[in-house]
């Protein structure tokens, strides 16, 4: 049978903005699992152990310290196992030439973050249910492009 | 030596399924897409085994009912997004014929399973083809809208852009970009 909930990582070295995040997926109607790193590094060495349970959807902080979201990003691209991720990167500002920069990078979903709980919560809520229709609805992933 | 191609889905997962099938001696008839009739009964023993070399293949039998009826109107919705002539017709009268329930009783349980409603399936449906249609550099976005029946190429473009975030010339622009990165690796 198919599995009934979505598998997330999300990798932010800020604590405010992880209990925010799990709080606003919390209260979704999709069922998630939430696994969570405060860094980049840390993050990496989880996706390359060979038996990790790998996530439908990745939430990547665009600014964090060691490894960035932009070099999670070119890492994870390299590494086969690691394609069927959505990626989705997050940062608080960004030009429309770095968030084109981003998606030709590979990244699927590219979130603006919005400054107050409800909207976040929405912004979320939109993404991972339109990451769901490309999950179970046979959609391709290659043309998956969502900025939001 | 790069190739690019272009996907039948549909067609990929017939031929999957039938020489699946035939690899177990499985007697079958094809009802409609994504579902098969057993005529005769099949051992416990080979239909495992059968469920299992499907599951490899990307395929799932499908056993409650609400998934397969939600299973079903979403292969309407597809089929319908893809032949034009048909959508002449509202989708919501369309769907309610073809599956032989009310539109409230489709709609409600679609939503219940899917967490999104028809309507909303069905403009992603459109503009994923749209997608594809863009990517196979064949149409103008012109034509791309009146193939999918929309009003005009700015009603297609509106909707583009506030179902993905990006215009359709980003899209176009990007996806090039990935193959002309990819090209180089």
């Amino acid at each position: 049978m198919q599995e009934d909930f979505v598998h997330i990582i999300l990798a932010d070295d800020d604590q405010d903005d992880r209990d925010f995040f799990s709080e606003a997926f919390d209260e979704l109607k999709i069922k998630t699992k939430l696994n969570m790193f405060h860094d980049g590094q840390q993050l990496m060495n989880y996706l390359l152990q060979t038996d990790c349970v790998l996530p439908n959807i990745l939430f990547l902080d665009l600014n964090m310290p060691i490894k960035s979201g932009i070099e999670c990003l070119h890492e994870i691209k390299k590494e086969e196992h690691l394609k069927d991720i959505a990626i989705a990167i997050y940062s608080t500002s960004a030009s429309d030439e770095d968030i084109e920069e981003t998606f030709v990078n590979g990244a699927n979903i590219y979130i603006k973050k919005p400054n107050d709980f409800n909207t976040l919560k929405k912004v979320l809520s939109d993404v991972v249910t339109i990451n769901w229709q490309y999950q179970t609805s046979g959609l391709n992933k290659d043309n998956f492009l969502l900025k939001m | 030596m790069k190739l690019y191609l272009k996907f039948d889905f549909n067609k990929i997962a017939k031929i999957v399924l039938e020489k699946q099938l035939e690899q177990f001696n499985i007697q079958y008839k094809t009802l409609s897409f994504g579902e098969i009739e057993l005529p005769e009964k099949v051992s416990e023993t080979v239909f495992a085994e059968f469920q299992n070399s499907l599951n490899e293949s990307g395929i799932e039998i499908v056993e409650n009912q609400k998934s397969i009826l939600v299973q079903k109107i979403k292969d309407t919705i597809v089929e319908m997004v893809h032949s034009p002539e048909i959508v002449n017709v509202k989708s919501s009268i369309y769907l309610a014929d073809k599956l032989n329930h009310s539109y409230g009783y489709i709609s409600n349980l679609f939503s219940e399973v899917t967490y999104t409603s028809i309507e909303n399936f069905i403009i992603l449906q459109k503009i994923e083809l749209t997608k594809q249609l863009i990517i196979a550099n064949e149409l103008s976005l012109t034509e791309i809208a009146y193939q999918l029946n929309y009003s005009s190429v700015a009603h297609l473009s509106t909707q583009f852009k506030n179902t993905t975030g990006i215009t359709p010339s980003a899209f176009q622009r990007i996806i090039a970009k990935r193959r002309e990165l990819a090209s180089k690796k």
